[in-house]
């Protein structure tokens, strides 16, 4: 909220600098994010008063005016604003001035004519947006003063973010209020308000529909009020620097009483209310034009303030147009109603608006506020353009008005919460500085309320912590946690994540942090047979889907790499994927790779190659190694992936992942210039590490053998492998594949691949024979069960 | 004889002089002390001479036999010398090519700044707690004290999937499954993805907090403070980083914090702020099945991404989520 100093100064005045002003408050919990004079800066202006115009001799627009300064002699200056007029007062910017932009005033010429200075509009001193000739001052505006003081242009004004419980801030004298407690000084109002007496009986009607929504409802009819008068400078500046645009005296008074008291109200035209006026929920479809002009479709979940021609105001966020007061008005119904957060809360977000009304409604308003700020208004409007006014009609239903809570403070809890000792009297002037009602009811214990606008304050806690920030956080005791020794789990079976990433990060891998929400095409592509989970309001479609693999997050790093000319590229990331299960959402854990371009980094002892499926299937291999995972790889037929490139990875029988080359039907899609291979597989398989259990090494030699089998080409190596281990066999320690040939002197639908078998006992040391047994066992499966024969 | 003697030593040395080959070597070795050698064809001479001159002789031509035997050893091992030496030489490499596979990647900053805080909170006893990023209404909001309608939701941009699922807005959802699902002493960090439905240069829809939670009897505002600094202290390696704590406001703690640093390593000694925390709000102990009475808790809720942006000097949030490789490359 945008708190200007000088109108808060008018309850209490702080000893405070602006700088150690922003300090209090933001270590109060009213966080300062800046603090700017009223206008930007600007010197040398002054007011001034025109005293005579004529036409300049040599130009249709413009004319030659002589204004009085206060100096010696009027000044002449050439002026092109079409509302000047002799005896007017505006800005005058003398020679010398500089202003806002740092645009510097000097003597002139324009089209022959010397001119001394510039009168200014509102906008060329940096008050307002835009601006339709001079800045027209009140006639007793003093001549010659300085318009920064006239208007009060150094005011600091005070941007603070107000955390949404303490809505009692939202207002200068709510500001004020605790800018007293904090400073511990005096604070009084600057005016008494009085009920007026009723010149007449406000006829206009009420009823409130529902009570529980608004429990208080207060209006008064003014009438006869001039309305032609503008709005007084004044308010117009305070308006102003505080955001809010001048509109008309009466739209501007009811503004004016928001910022000052924080009662949002409305001024309807009562000439134009049909009926009485009745607070209800709205009927389901129910249409009202609000006052920017646009017309809502109601739900019935929004309460509104209606009368016989329905809805007229969106309540608490938004008037309706049709009722508006405009310049023709001459009798109004001012509204100072309480409505209850919860049915204002999102209700204005719904509607696609936040007004400073909703904002104060969805967070809570001092219920005791409206008649102060009806008052307010009434004496505003009867002061600056005259008229009578009603006696005020009042809709209460105190049974739903917030209770004010009695709590029970104890110094014992203080002191648990806090780790420190809040001596009694302390505890009582600190709440009391807040107008907390507190009664010591015996040693150490009171029973305390918080006034009307402290409406967030319901428990013990909120109390300890009102006496935390009046005292200070930073002067609080700090003392570390005294908790009893105990060692922590150290699971053996249970792997750290950090081990799979070490293992790809020594095999080059950058580890990547991509969006887990994705384009819904990329999802449905990489989703398999699962069903994809969509946000109900993505930010775009681009962030539309939640992922179900982390595919296209590392496609995109690909992409995104490749086009800032990286010729190799290694990246993995962890993380959940997504997908709808029968009952609820599935998160899994996974862990994916991809690769691209070069092999190896460029190097002059090493060939440049591009990395194909053996260079991820080792990247895949290690990951599993690191893990300790026994996996297999089997063909694998995965729409995105390239039909013969391609392998689920089987652990216990089970698909925990796959491996392969990106579908080259899919590089369009990524824009991609050569083949990426991918990896993706299931984290919690991987988790579960083997606690160690010794197995007993040989004291006798080991015998190894090698041979040799010609197969058909399309026979699997790890059939080769999976056939010779299964054969029965006492000694055959391992198997493993050394060689792979086809070509010349092999038919062409043939193949060798070559194994070399390890052998070994822990009871003795082998003979020929054991072993040229188990070799024969080994020719003889392989033949019978791959046809296989040994090459010669 | 003596005489013929020296005449054979001083033969082998000037023969031996000229000799550059092993193979060489070994003939000269043959010609004086071979079976057919010029020395032992010395030794075949004693026979024809006097018994008592025999040992006298003898001993003259063994004598020669070791000089000479001597010499060619020298010789040999200078010979060897110098083949290893030409053999070493001509396998010298240029030492300042690079050596092969030098290939080595690196975690992403923001998960290396989550392995220090995971460390650093370890030494305290803290585990590390994992919740769903897809997560009910309750854990995300009801159960920390934001009903429905409370304005604190608006602060939150969430991310809906339904009415009822959203995409957590916080990691302090974390808290509250584990306080269902154990009683205290409770301390436990929960480091994870967050959304909110926000981006520009200084958000993005997506990021990392640290929830941490204390639940003991004992637990109070003053240690809060003391747990915050030291890890603050630590985590930028600064004893002299100033921490300062603005009352603030969270649903689901009271009182609650702000903490702001400021220090000379970075910002130019401006207060920055880095994380909220706060005293776990009694309807939340409530909520999970904790007395408030017995118990208190205090936890914390630290941007992950902020504090690895003042750690490292990044100065855009979003490198974080494009990936280049240029800059990966700089946290290895």
């Amino acid at each position: 909220m945008k708190t200007s100093r000088h109108w808060l100064e008018q309850w209490t005045r702080p000893a405070w600098t602006d700088e150690e002003m922003s300090e209090a408050l933001s270590l109060a919990g009213l966080e300062v994010d800046g603090v700017e004079p009223a206008a930007p800066p600007f010197s040398g202006v002054v007011v001034g008063q025109v005293l005579t115009v004529e036409k300049h001799l040599d130009a249709d627009k413009l004319n030659v005016t002589t204004v009085d300064v206060g100096g010696e002699e009027p000044l002449q200056i050439v002026c092109g604003a079409r509302n000047v007029r002799p005896g007017m007062k505006a800005p005058c910017a003398t020679v010398g001035a500089v202003l806002p932009g740092g645009f510097k005033i000097k003597k002139a010429k324009l089209r022959g004519v010397p001119s001394f200075g510039m009168l200014c509009s509102a906008s060329e001193l940096g008050l307002a947006e835009s601006s339709d000739g001079l800045m027209e001052l009140p006639a007793d505006a003093p001549v010659g003063e300085d318009v920064r003081v006239y208007l009060d242009l150094d005011d600091p004004v005070f941007d603070i973010d107000l955390t949404p419980n303490r809505s009692d801030c939202l207002s200068h004298e709510g500001m004020a209020r605790e800018v007293a407690a904090l400073t511990g000084g005096d604070y009084a109002a600057p005016y008494t308000l009085v009920e007026p007496q009723a010149a007449f009986r406000t006829e206009q009607a009420v009823r409130v529909s529902a009570p529980e929504a608004c429990p208080r409802y207060l209006g008064c009819e003014v009438r006869g009020f001039n309305a032609g008068v503008e709005t007084p400078l004044w308010m117009q500046e305070r308006l102003r620097r505080c955001g809010v645009r001048p509109i008309s005296l009466v739209v501007d008074i009811t503004n004016y009483v928001l910022l000052e008291l924080g009662q949002p109200m409305h001024a309807f035209d009562a000439d134009r209310l049909q009926g009485a006026i009745e607070v209800r929920m709205a009927r389901e479809g129910e249409q009202l034009t609000t006052l920017d002009g646009e017309t809502r479709r109601l739900k019935a979940d929004t309460l509104v303030i209606a009368d016989d021609s329905g809805p007229i105001a969106l309540a608490g966020i938004m008037g309706g147009e049709a009722t508006a007061v405009s310049d023709a008005t001459t009798r109004i119904f001012f509204e100072a109603a309480h409505f209850k957060p919860e049915v204002i809360a999102g209700k204005a977000r719904q509607y696609g608006l936040h007004t400073d009304s909703s904002h104060r409604f969805e967070r809570g308003v001092d219920p005791e506020l409206p008649r102060k700020a009806l008052l307010r208004a009434v004496d505003l409007l009867l002061t600056l353009a005259g008229g009578e006014a009603g006696d005020i009609v009042a809709v209460e239903a105190p049974e739903h008005l917030p209770a004010r809570p009695v709590i029970t403070l104890r110094q014992e809890k203080i002191e648990q919460v806090l780790g420190m000792v809040f001596p009694t009297e302390q505890v009582e002037t600190l709440l009391a500085r807040l107008h907390f009602d507190i009664q010591r009811l015996e040693p150490g214990l009171w029973q305390v309320t918080p006034p009307s606008w402290r409406f967030d304050i319901g428990i013990e806690e909120d109390l300890i912590e009102e006496l935390a920030g009046l005292y200070g956080y930073n002067r609080l005791p700090e003392s570390a946690v005294h908790a009893p020794m105990q060692l922590g789990e150290l699971p053996e079976t249970e792997l750290d994540q950090a081990k799979l990433h070490e293992a790809l990060i020594q095999r080059g891998y950058h580890e990547v942090i991509t969006y887990s929400f994705i384009p819904e095409e990329e999802a449905q592509l990489f989703a398999l047979d699962q069903q994809t989970v969509a946000l109900a309001n993505p930010l775009s479609e681009e962030l539309a889907v939640m992922r179900p693999s982390l595919m296209p997050g590392l496609l995109r790093t690909v992409a995104h790499n490749q086009k800032r000319q990286q010729l190799r590229v290694r990246v993995f990331e962890s993380g959940a994927v997504f997908e709808r299960g029968e009952d609820g959402y599935v998160q899994a854990q996974r862990i994916g790779g991809a690769i691209f371009g070069s092999r190896a980094p460029l190097h002059w002892d090493t060939p440049v190659e591009t990395v194909d499926f053996f260079d991820i299937k080792g990247d895949v291999e290690a990951l599993l190694a690191a893990a300790e995972v026994a996996a297999t790889f089997e063909p694998a037929s995965h729409p995105v992936l390239h039909p013969g490139q391609s392998a689920w990875v089987k652990h216990d029988g089970e698909i925990i992942g796959w491996v392969g080359q990106l579908h080259p039907q899919l590089y369009r899609r990524w824009k991609l210039a050569q083949p990426v291979y991918l990896f993706e597989l299931a984290l919690p398989p991987l988790l579960k590490a083997r606690l160690p259990q010794m197995q007993p090494v040989s004291r006798f030699p080991e015998v190894q053998r090698d041979l040799a089998f010609v197969l058909d080409r399309k026979v699997p190596a790890a059939s080769l492998q999976q056939v010779i281990e299964r054969v029965d066999s006492p000694i055959l320690r391992e198997v493993r594949l050394f060689d792979l040939y086809a070509g010349e002197g092999l038919p062409e639908d043939k193949k060798s691949l070559a194994v070399k078998l390890r052998f070994g006992s822990l009871e003795h040391t082998l003979s020929d024979e054991e072993v040229d047994a188990t070799v024969e066992a080994v020719v003889q499966a392989v033949a019978a069960e791959l046809g296989g024969q040994l090459r010669q | 004889m003596q005489e013929r003697l020296e005449q054979l030593v001083e033969e082998a040395r000037q023969a031996l002089s000229s000799v550059e080959q092993l193979a060489d070597l070994d003939q000269l070795r043959v010609r004086f002390l071979g079976k057919k050698g010029a020395l032992t064809e010395m030794m075949k001479q004693l026979g024809g001479m006097a018994p008592e001159e025999r040992p006298k002789a003898g001993q003259l031509i063994n004598q020669a036999k070791q000089t000479v035997q001597a010499l060619i050893n020298d010789k040999k091992a200078a010979l060897e010398e110098a083949r290893l030496a030409a053999k070493l030489q001509a396998e010298a490499v240029d030492v300042t090519l690079p050596g092969r596979n030098v290939d080595i990647g690196g975690p992403h900053p923001v998960s290396r700044t989550l392995a220090r805080i995971e460390r650093l909170f370890a030494q305290a006893g803290f585990t590390v707690a994992q919740g769903p990023e897809i997560e009910d209404d309750w854990h995300n909001f009801e159960a920390l004290n934001i009903p429905p309608t409370h304005p604190a939701r608006a602060m939150h941009d969430t991310f809906y999937i339904n009415d009822s699922d959203v995409l957590r807005t916080h990691t302090s959802g974390v808290q509250i499954r584990v306080m269902e699902g154990q009683q205290p002493p409770i301390r436990i960090i929960a480091p994870g993805r967050v959304y909110r439905c926000d981006s520009d240069q200084t958000h993005t829809p997506m990021f990392h907090q640290v929830e941490g939670l204390v639940v003991e009897e004992n637990a109070s505002f003053a240690q809060l403070k003391t747990l915050i600094i030291d890890f603050l202290r630590r985590f930028f390696e600064d004893e002299n980083l100033k921490v300062r704590f603005r009352p603030s406001y969270f649903p689901f703690t009271e009182p609650s914090a702000e903490v702001d640093i400021a220090t000379d390593l970075f910002g130019d000694g401006r207060w920055m702020e880095v994380l909220g925390c706060g005293m776990v709000h009694p309807n939340v102990l409530r909520n999970v099945g904790i007395d408030p009475e017995r118990y208190r808790g205090f936890a914390f809720g630290l941007g992950v991404e902020r504090l690895t942006m003042l750690r490292y000097g990044v100065d855009d949030l979003r490198l974080f989520f494009e990936n280049d490789l240029r800059f990966l490359q700089q946290f290895k």
